[in-house]
């Protein structure tokens, strides 16, 4: 019950804090940061679901980004269909491939499934940059159209920051839902141990796919909402760098944990934002800034700075207590 | 040993904490009131840093003249400069902050094709005026009202090639091209413009923009026995096209493009650069000009300029920012930073002679470059050497 | 036929330099168990090194081979003194993204220290291409796929015939046992550090004469050599040593044969096969481990 209780005010605070965000900064420069920190947000969410409780690595997951930013490009612009639509089949493309490369690539397992996954990240890549007719290839794919609702046209703006931070929230609460339903429990027995989760019955095959499929799903969600925000696309947005951005940030923002990977996409968002004024030493200065959270917050800034918060609580706590006894 | 990792974890704390501090205190600009200012946007680190880097300083140098010169109109000028790393979400984020952040009256850049795509529609959304580094032809075509561009697209280089080739008797070609926005933009070209010129592509093979060995390619170029190879493609890839066509003992003339007119690509190819010919803008051949030529004044300007500001040697690139901050500078001219009015002074903008070529924009044309903005040079003895028209 | 033996030659050329990354990243695993996806920048700084020594100080090449390699592989004992051994009770993935991390960084330094520029490197030898059934054959190649098989024959016999390789061979068993039964694990751990970042400058000395060089050519090379590391399998060091020719040889064939533009994907495809058979990789040495 007391969990109940607690995961009601973290979202009523995540919302309120997206809502006063959305009404109170008007700067379009800032909302649009933080619309690609949802975005972002979107990517490590569905990527931490697969790392963090599954133990599974992808270094292949931008190819599900860029699966659902082609498809609904594709879709909606060269042959006019509703995005709404193209979304759905970018979702519906994303979980079948998952699927079809999930299905032989997830039985490899540790830095081979890695090398797979980054096989077909890469695969993925070559297709985008060079099925010109289809792609527009390397030069990209003009003219996607801006989403509609009835009368609501998102343009970038507080409109589409408010569009990506409600998809944010609800993958959030369908997150929470799969970890605490029978499927998060078995999900973190094979992160534990997969022999021992097989052993008390656990289909573990079928469940790391499911849970492929489910962050492929996000991906194309978040490719979606990128493609119609920035109207233009092309291979680079989708490539290996991008994987491993995407795998640096939910490690960095902390595993298996949800607001990590809001912190993680945030992180990562802003630092080359904050770095651009270091010019030619930004790449050095981000590089160290990796290396050294990683080195001292190996579990990610979420479980670090906790520590950090706990142990100056129990400090002054101590000191008091300290000051009873001298006291006495 | 708890407590060392907390104390490490504050410190790492303190660092991020300071870094951010130092981005947020940004060294406050002495002109901020009463500047006129502009923004920048180019690739200067990443792939396309070759073309960014001199484009950058070339616009830092340009501001700096005018505002010794005294300003526009009595009013300092202030570049805003951000590096979009060839990423196009970086473009979108960095033109953000020129438009909403800094409030510029004008954008020069980006560097790159799929950069510039990517932050057009923004463009033309906040009316700002922006005049584009990039050599895609559809970045101008169709016309958008707010979007110039001042390198020359890859539509008259492939032409000026063509025109050489005719003269030579050359039918049969095969071409190479490098596997990213600018190699596929020439490819299209080279291809779709080959009939006009009585030209048959026999082959086209492309190479990665960080391949060590193109020889597989070459080796099946050369079992198609072309007249001549054509390689589209930007440094190193190009040098290295160049030294394996040299070591398969391939006995065809070799043309490249615009993209490795610089002497870095001498330097590169080593020996394997005698003999190829390539298309590029004047300023690699300055001294080679007529004294009558109109540019010649302009392109020693540039170059002696830049070489005594950087002490390093004068690229084609950079004089796209060159042109580009001149013509900006005279259209905001009388405007008093109404975005408006320079936009239209832009697109009237006719007979500016510049490093570029000549440049004489209108109403359907944003782009303003004539064929001649291009010279055909062969490399010879290590130097450039003019092709006779 | 002329054409495919050609195609054979490059792609074993190429095949070579990748042969040299994987084996290096695959000691460097089966001594630490951690994969360094900062290997191909070592590779950079050694082609880089090569640039500054040789060609622009003019020191003779077997003094400027020396001392690239010896000052590359100090860099890398740096790298693990200060980040890896730091933070070394942590889970592999976090080491990883640290890789990542100093990977970034010495992208970073190279480009400051460098500029942007490529810089071209002459060949070794002065002579020309050889010509063998029709196919030109550059003697820059011959030196790598000799400088390949030397490394990889010498790392060899390291393993099998000094103490301190099979105290290596040791660790890479069982750490604990290693450490029971007197073997300083930590130290081997620093010394397979410094051979492989040995190597790894060593490939980059000998790859800099057929391509250019510069700052940002690391990732692709690292990136290649981890997947023939893969292919072979991780720890065995023919493995990884054939994993690196195959995949050469599949990427000239694929750009020979069906499309240039493809190649890269032909031969991902054709690994990715091969890993669904053998999900270890075709010589294994030991049972591969989860993250």
């Amino acid at each position: 019950m007391a969990e109940q209780k607690r995961i009601f005010i973290e979202h009523s605070i995540f919302m309120l804090v997206v809502i006063l965000c959305g009404i109170f900064i008007e700067n379009t420069y800032y909302l649009q940061i933080m619309t690609f920190i949802g975005i972002n947000t979107l990517l490590a969410l569905g990527l931490n679901m697969l790392m963090g409780y599954a133990g599974q690595v992808s270094l292949g997951h931008a190819a599900f980004y860029g699966i659902g930013a082609y498809t609904t490009a594709i879709l909606s612009t060269t042959f006019g269909i509703s995005p709404w639509i193209a979304l759905l089949c970018a979702v519906g493309g994303a979980v079948f491939i998952a699927f079809v490369v999930g299905l032989p690539t997830l039985k490899l397992s540790g830095y081979y499934l890695g090398m797979g996954t980054l096989g077909f990240g890469m695969i993925v890549n070559i297709v985008f940059r060079e099925w010109s007719s289809v792609t527009g290839g390397s030069s990209g794919f003009v003219g996607i159209p801006m989403l509609e609702a009835g009368s609501i046209l998102f343009e970038s703006g507080s409109s589409y920051f408010f569009l990506v931070w409600a998809v944010v929230f609800i993958a959030i609460i369908i997150c929470r839902r799969i970890l605490s339903s029978r499927m998060g429990r078995a999900l973190r027995s094979i992160h534990d141990g997969e022999n021992a989760s097989m052993a008390v019955g656990v289909n573990t095959h079928f469940l790391k796919l499911q849970i492929f499929m489910f962050s492929a799903a996000l991906g194309a969600i978040a490719g979606f909402l990128y493609a119609h925000f920035v109207m233009f696309i092309s291979p680079e947005s989708f490539g290996f760098m991008v994987s491993v951005k995407m795998v640096t940030m939910v490690v960095i923002g902390g595993m298996a944990s949800v607001w990590g990977a809001i912190l993680g996409a945030s992180l990562l968002t802003l630092l080359p934002e904050v770095l651009h004024s270091f010019q030619e030493y930004e790449m050095i200065i981000f590089g160290l800034i990796l290396m050294v959270v990683m080195i001292f917050m190996p579990q990610g800034l979420t479980r670090g700075l906790l520590d950090i918060y706990e142990h100056s609580r129990k400090k002054t706590g101590k000191i008091e207590q300290l000051n009873l006894n001298f006291k006495d | 040993m708890k407590q060392r990792k907390i104390n490490a974890a504050l410190l790492v704390m303190a660092f991020c904490g300071m870094v951010m501090a130092a981005s947020v205190i940004e060294t406050p600009s002495v002109l901020a009131a009463s500047a006129y200012k502009i923004g920048g946007i180019f690739d200067s680190t990443g792939p396309a840093s070759f073309l960014g880097d001199p484009e950058k300083k070339t616009m830092e140098m340009m501001v700096e003249q005018i505002n010794a010169a005294g300003g526009i109109d009595g009013q300092k000028v202030e570049a805003v400069i951000y590096d979009s790393e060839g990423d196009p979400a970086k473009a979108v984020s960095a033109v953000n902050k020129l438009l909403h952040k800094d409030n510029v009256i004008a954008i020069i850049g980006p560097s790159t094709t799929p950069t510039t795509l990517a932050i057009v529609n923004f463009i033309e959304k906040a009316r700002v005026p922006l005049i584009s580094c990039a050599a895609g032809v559809e970045i101008t075509s169709p016309i958008k009202p707010w979007v110039f561009k001042t390198a020359q697209s890859d539509l008259l280089a492939v032409a000026a090639i063509y025109k050489t080739m005719q003269a030579k008797g050359i039918k049969k070609i095969g071409i190479i091209t490098v596997a990213n926005a600018f190699g596929e933009s020439g490819k299209n070209q080279l291809v779709g413009q080959a009939k006009d010129f009585g030209i048959e592509v026999v082959i086209k093979e492309s190479f990665g923009p960080n391949d060590t060995d193109t020889t597989a390619q070459l080796t099946k170029i050369k079992s198609a026995l072309p007249d001549a190879i054509v390689c589209w493609g930007t440094n190193p890839g190009p040098a290295v096209v160049a030294k394996n066509v040299k070591q398969l003992k391939i006995d065809v003339p070799l043309y490249q493009s615009h993209g490795v007119a610089s002497p870095k690509f001498i330097e590169l190819a080593g020996d394997a650069s005698e003999g190829i010919i390539l298309p590029t803008g004047k300023i690699l051949v300055t001294k080679l000009l007529a004294e009558t030529d109109p540019q010649k004044k302009i392109l020693e300007k540039y170059e002696a300029d830049y070489k005594t500001k950087f002490n390093s040697n004068v690229s084609g690139f950079g004089g796209y920012a060159y042109d580009a901050m001149l013509m900006l500078d005279n259209a905001v001219k009388g405007s008093g930073g109404d975005k408006e009015k320079i936009r239209a002074a832009l697109e009237s903008t006719k007979k500016y002679v510049g490093v570029t070529g000549e440049f004489n924009f209108s109403a359907t044309d944003h782009n303003g470059l004539s064929p001649d903005a291009f010279v055909m040079v062969e490399i010879k003895g290590g130097t450039w050497k003019l092709l006779d028209k | 036929m002329q054409e495919i033996i050609q195609y054979l030659f490059s792609g074993v050329t190429t095949g070579s330099i990748y042969a040299v990354i994987a084996v290096g990243l695959s000691m460097l695993y089966s001594s630490t168990e951690l994969i360094n996806f900062s290997h191909g920048e070592f590779v950079m700084l050694g082609a880089m090194g090569i640039v500054t020594l040789w060609v622009h100080l003019s020191l003779p090449l077997p003094l400027a081979f020396i001392l690239t390699v010896a000052g590359v592989s100090v860099i890398g004992m740096l790298f693990e003194r200060f980040a890896i051994r730091t933070a070394k009770k942590h889970q592999p993935i976090t080491l990883v993204i640290i890789t990542v991390g100093a990977s970034i960084l010495f992208r970073g330094l190279a480009m400051i220290l460098w500029g942007k520029d490529p810089f071209s490197v002459p060949s070794f030898s002065k002579h020309e291409s050889i010509e063998i059934a029709g196919a030109a054959l550059v003697p820059q190649s011959l030196f790598i796929v000799v400088a390949a098989f030397i490394l990889a024959g010498a790392i060899h016999l390291f393993f099998k015939q000094t103490l301190t390789g099979k105290a290596m061979v040791a660790c890479a068993v069982n750490k604990k046992a290693a450490w029971l039964s007197g073997i300083p694990s930590e130290r081997i751990g620093v010394l397979a550090f410094i051979i492989s970042t040995g190597t790894g400058a060593a490939a980059g000395i000998f790859i800099a004469p057929i391509t250019m060089s510069s700052y940002d050519m690391g990732t692709m090379l690292g990136l290649k050599g981890f997947c023939a590391a893969m292919i072979g399998g991780l720890g065995s060091l023919w493995g990884a040593f054939a994993g690196g020719i195959l995949l050469g040889v599949l990427e000239s064939l694929g750009a020979g044969l069906i499309s240039s533009g493809l190649k890269d994907a032909i031969a991902f495809i054709l690994l990715l096969l091969i890993l669904y058979i053998c999900p270890a990789g075709l010589f294994s040495a030991k049972v591969a481990k989860r993250f």
